[in-house]
């Protein structure tokens, strides 16, 4: 049995990553391994029981035997110690683990929490960080043991308490635990109060720690804390530099057990490379700048260095020490001198033996190929690149080479690798070939010079991926050609060309059709092209095309007419064959009869101005990138070189990572989600009324903007606002009397929304009672975009109504305003309370003692009484609902108190639903009447 | 890190460790597809895939697959030697470790794991340290268990 171990003893050291290493199937009957630590024997009895059986059958038996024993067990009078629910609480981890659903025990493993044993606190601990978040009933019970545990003498208790934390980490956690986890880990145990500086002071000063665990966990923290506030945290810069420095000048002996594999720190190397790619320049003072570039080229050395040990171990911690440097010279972009030696390093694992580091080569290289100093650099590794495209045998090494190419694209070696990329399509894994036509078209377009070979590039990707070829890839070749007089004849005749090869994919039959319906006179004059030849060869396609290719082809016979007068009557048969039942398709009917009309009444004056060659389209930003964008949302590759920063600073890095981590929370909204450059978007859209609206994939018409801020009364995130042009999310977060809200901006159009300005609305005498301070934005929303506003808020004073936001725009040079509410209400700054019966009628019967307290309203129920969703929107409004306190189980009975700067207001509010008559009773209890009667304004309207 | 999973040549799952809340069902899912996905792959491959919007990182180790799911911008190969360096852990703690002892004492596989990472950041790159504290562990218990005749018979 022990021959399977994972790790082969003498194998230690060699390469044990493909090392083949001895499999043995487990065999009926084996050996129990020894049991360590305090070994409950009935645990692994039963996993012995469950190995051993012979079928899924038998072995969900035994299983579901093992369940009705622990739940009698459970449920039984006698009353099992600790050790026993310990070991029963495991069995159901057990079976948990197995692929099987446990909905009993969480009670028992949550009592384990409170037992005074370790070990049993532990398996409690275990099962609740497995299994917690299927049963959050019971979290409240959970957060008080944890509070007891971090409030316990018993270091080993705090610990197990603070290890839940961090693993599970719950937003119900961060508010339980929020004010007194940093007291532990700034003052230890004392109660001393540390002033805000000081605590980040303390804070960064922890990377000098001596114990280099606590180094390594607290750059984690300092990290999370630099990404919320850069400026505030910018003294860790030059702690980390120093750190780094330490580490990298060290010699492997130096740092004992924290060196792995004659690397020094790693871990920790790493941690403190990524801490500094939060700063952009990581450092400003030119000392610390100095330094860090010492570091970075130390690090670069030392890849040079033969390796002290041939273990991938070795090489792999010493690797990833020198990738993390890599990312950072590629962040700050401002040293040509390391980008250019970083490249020829990455150069070198091209061509490494290990698959790893080839493909984490091609990525990185991706990064270096979109800026200025070492474009040239990676340009001199395009032979190599192109054949990892080819010869590689992993699909995903092969992807990122692809993505290479299509970064280190320019001018001069464009028609090279537009070459290599086609004809690597034609064997390429169908995973990756529509991303590549994307590539192909986009890379074509942008460098053409002659479009004569943009049109060969477009026509052969139909040729070879046909099916990869989507609808943005072929409108756009149209709108080229309709747009350039020089190559009309040139693809004119290319696509007459292709067409004649017996099997052409219906997409080519598109192109050629628009193509020959637009330009075909001017191939006419070759007899080997004439009317007829072009008109005979299309229509031999027809029946073999879905109808949408049809409806166009006959748009293009039409066309033909106007052209070729001499045909006239060949087509007129052709239209009258599918003007009737023959033709199953109602729109070709309706096409086909309607051209025969057109064809036969009109004059030719008629026909030619009806029939007339197609405008140009207006020039835009090709449709195909943002199709590509849209693909790889995490991983845009990009083509398109950066402007280096200048080494002045610009802490501009921030704002992007709040957009990143923004675009990805926003997804859970539907909002980073790029414009679909559907077929009615702008530019295609003439292509598509060719085709009839019939045909369009879309739904047009979807006109209706709508908002209703109301419903954010109760809610804090979600859409605020959209119409065809933009939409607006929100989420925003309130604690006390501060909030913070960020607004999502989307531009879901193809084009920029120009002088993009949106402004505070809200009356000087209120800003007394409700401070909002806004961040500015960017004037130009780009297609596609999304960019985010923050506003943070404080409540002062009570008062009434809510601010909202003017947005005004440009959209293709007409001016938009749109108002918007946000939802900063007054309830937004509740705080809810629990209490019990007793006090809440106590307090309600002394707020309701004089008039000035109360607020109330009798309303009718704005459409079916549904009290579930009522009970929904009464949490979200903020207060603490009580259950169980009003006799009357329909009514809804709340308590909450409003923090404000000057003061907190507490509030009781009840609810009363009539079914009957279908009407409400609101009435709301404070302290201060203004509060009351704001209160019971906003959440009448509810419901 | 987002997720590691440990799951053996056959498919079944051995260990998981989520640092984000997901619903079972999702997690059910989300394994299932990884398993095929890592199964289906070659010797001599990539360690490494794109996977939605994260990064896979998987290592064999005779008959036990380790994978971690990663963000974009976490490192690779060091993600790799958390692997290797949790596979030591284990290694040393169980003398020669195999797919049985992490079966049979999956509670203490898990102990280890959470000494090494913690909310899926590595906290104690020492081996010793984290050994030291396992070490300790055990002794805690062993201290509280009643090691008695009749405490327990196997029979739970």
């Amino acid at each position: 049995m022990r021959s399977n171990r994972l790790l082969k003893r003498h194998l230690i050291g060699f390469d044990t990553v493909f090392g083949q290493l001895i499999y043995v199937f487990f065999e009926e009957g084996e050996v129990m391994p020894a049991v360590r630590g305090d070994g409950m024997r009935g645990l692994a009895v039963f996993i012995s029981d469950i190995r051993n059986c012979k079928s899924k059958e038998a072995e969900i038996k035994r299983i579901n035997k093992e369940l009705a024993n622990i739940r009698s067990k459970f449920k039984g009078d006698k009353t099992l110690d600790g050790y026993q629910k310990k070991k029963y609480v495991c069995k159901l981890l057990f079976i948990f683990l197995l692929g099987h659903d446990i909905d009993f025990g969480h009670m028992e493993a949550v009592n384990l929490l409170s037992s005074n044993k370790y070990s049993e606190k532990q398996i409690g601990y275990l099962f609740i960080s497995v299994l917690v978040n299927t049963n959050s009933e019971l979290i409240k019970l959970i957060i008080q043991s944890i509070k007891n545990d971090l409030a316990s003498r018993n270091p080993i208790h705090v610990n197990l308490a603070l290890q839940c934390i961090a693993n599970i980490g719950s937003r119900e956690m961060a508010e339980a635990f929020g004010n007194d986890i940093p007291k532990l880990l700034v003052s230890g145990t004392s109660q001393e109060i540390i002033p805000g500086g000081e605590w980040t002071s303390r804070i960064i000063h922890l990377l000098n720690d001596q114990h280099m665990g606590v180094v390594t966990a607290a750059t984690s923290l300092i990290d999370a804390l630099v990404k919320k506030n850069p400026e505030e945290y910018k003294g860790c810069v030059g702690l980390a530099v120093s750190r780094l420095s330490r580490i990298v000048t060290a010699s492997y002996t130096d740092l004992q057990d924290y060196t792995y594999y004659f690397v020094p720190a790693p871990w920790l190397s790493v941690k403190l490379l990524r801490l500094l790619q939060n700063y952009t320049p990581p450092a400003e003072d030119p000392g610390v700048r100095g330094r860090l570039n010492e570091c970075l080229e130390t690090i670069l050395n030392k890849a040079q260095e033969p390796p002290k040990s041939k273990k991938v171990q070795h090489s792999n911690a010493k690797n990833a020490v020198l990738f993390e440097a890599i990312s950072l010279i590629i962040h700050n972009d401002s040293e040509a001198n390391l980008l250019v030696r970083a490249c020829n390093q990455l150069g070198q694992f091209l061509s490494n033996r290990e698959t790893n580091l080839r493909y984490l080569a091609l990525e990185s290289m991706c990064h270096l190929a979109t800026s200025e100093f070492s474009h040239e650099a990676v340009k001199k590794h395009q032979e190599v690149v192109i054949l990892s495209m080819k010869m590689e045998k992993d699909v995903s090494v092969r992807q990122q080479a692809v993505d290479l190419l299509y970064a280190m694209c320019d001018k001069t070696n464009a028609e090279e690798i537009v070459q290599e990329m086609l004809n690597y399509l034609e064997t390429a894994d169908y995973s990756i070939r529509e991303e590549m036509v994307l590539k192909v078209a986009i890379l074509a377009e942008k460098y053409a010079t002659d479009y004569t070979w943009y049109v060969d590039v477009i026509l052969n990707l139909i040729r070879i991926a046909g099916d990869y070829v989507s609808e943005e890839v072929w409108y756009r070749v149209i709108q080229i050609v309709i747009n350039r007089d020089e190559v009309q004849g040139y693809a004119a005749k290319t696509v007459f060309e292709a067409l004649q090869a017996p099997a052409c994919h219906e997409n080519m039959v598109k192109v050629g059709g628009y193509i020959l319906g637009e330009f075909g006179n001017l191939i006419a004059g070759d007899q080997r092209s004439s009317p007829t030849v072009q008109f005979q060869l299309l229509h031999s396609k027809y029946h073999l095309c879905s109808p949408m290719t049809r409806a166009l082809l006959l748009s293009t016979y039409i066309k033909f007419i106007n052209l070729f007068p001499e045909i006239r009557t060949q087509v007129q048969e052709v239209f009258k064959q599918h003007s009737n039942l023959r033709s199953a398709d109602a729109e070709l009917q309706q096409r086909a009869s309607e051209y025969l009309q057109l064809s036969i009444i009109a004059s030719s004056d008629v026909l030619a101005t009806v029939l007339e060659e197609m405008p140009a389209f207006p020039e835009r930003e090709s449709s195909i990138l943002a199709v590509l964008k849209k693909k790889k949302p995490g991983r845009v590759p990009e083509n398109e070189i950066k402007e280096n920063k200048s080494p002045t600073p610009v802490a501009n890095n921030h704002t992007n990572d709040v957009n990143n981590s923004s675009a990805v929370s926003g997804d859970l909204l539907g909002l980073s989600t790029p414009p679909t450059s559907q077929p009615n978007s702008g530019n295609t859209g003439v292509l598509l009324d060719v085709l009839g609206d019939i045909y369009s994939t879309t739904t047009n018409n979807k006109n209706s903007s709508q908002y209703n801020h109301k419903k954010f009364i109760c809610k804090n995130n979600g859409v605020l606002f959209e119409n065809d042009l933009i939409q607006i999310g929100v989420k925003s977060e309130f604690r006390n009397n501060l909030g913070r809200l960020g607004l999502f901006y989307g531009n879901k159009t193809s084009v920029p929304l120009q002088n993009f300005v949106p402004t505070l609305k809200w009356p000087e005498e209120q800003t007394n009672k409700l401070n909002v301070q806004v961040k500015p934005v960017e004037p130009v929303l780009e297609a596609g975009a999304q960019i985010q506003q923050m506003f943070n808020a404080e409540c002062i004073d009570d008062y009434t109504d809510a601010p909202s936001i003017a947005l005004s725009f440009l959209y293709n040079n007409v001016s938009h305003k749109i108002t918007i509410p946000l939802p900063i209400t007054l309830n937004k700054f509740f705080e809810p309370t629990e209490m019990n019966g007793e006090s809440f009628f106590a307090r309600w019967k002394n707020l309701g003692s004089t008039n000035q307290q109360r607020s109330q309203k009798i309303f009718k129920a704005s459409g079916q009484m549904d009290l579930a969703a009522a009970r929904n929107k009464i949490i979200g409004f903020g207060m603490q609902l009580l259950d169980g306190i009003d006799p009357n189980p329909d009514n809804f009975v709340c308590a909450g108190i409003i923090h404000m700067r000057t003061q907190q207001v507490g509030c009781l509010l009840r609810l009363e639903p009539n079914k009957n008559a279908q009407m409400y009773r609101l009435t709301v209890r404070s302290s201060k009447e203004s509060v009351s009667v704001e209160i019971c304004e906003l959440l009448a309207d509810q419901f | 890190m987002q997720f590691m999973l440990l799951f053996s040549r056959q498919g079944k799952l051995r260990l998981q460790k989520w640092y984000n809340a997901h619903p079972d069902k999702l997690k059910k899912k989300i394994t299932r597809e990884l398993i095929t996905t890592i199964l289906a792959r070659k010797p001599k491959m990539c360690s490494f895939l794109e996977w939605r919007d994260l990064k896979i990182v998987y290592k064999r180790y005779a008959s036990l697959y380790f994978c971690c799911a990663i963000e974009q911008d976490d490192n690779e190969l060091l993600t790799l030697e958390i692997i290797h360096r949790y596979v030591e852990l284990l290694d040393k703690y169980f003398g020669s470790v195999c797919e049985l002892d992490i079966i049979f004492n999956f509670e203490k596989a898990y102990f280890i794991l959470d000494e090494l990472l913690l909310g899926g950041e590595i906290q104690e790159t020492s081996k010793k340290n984290v050994l030291k504290a396992i070490a300790a562990q055990d002794l805690l218990q062993e201290e509280e268990t009643p090691q008695g005749f009749f405490d327990d018979h196997g029979l739970g």
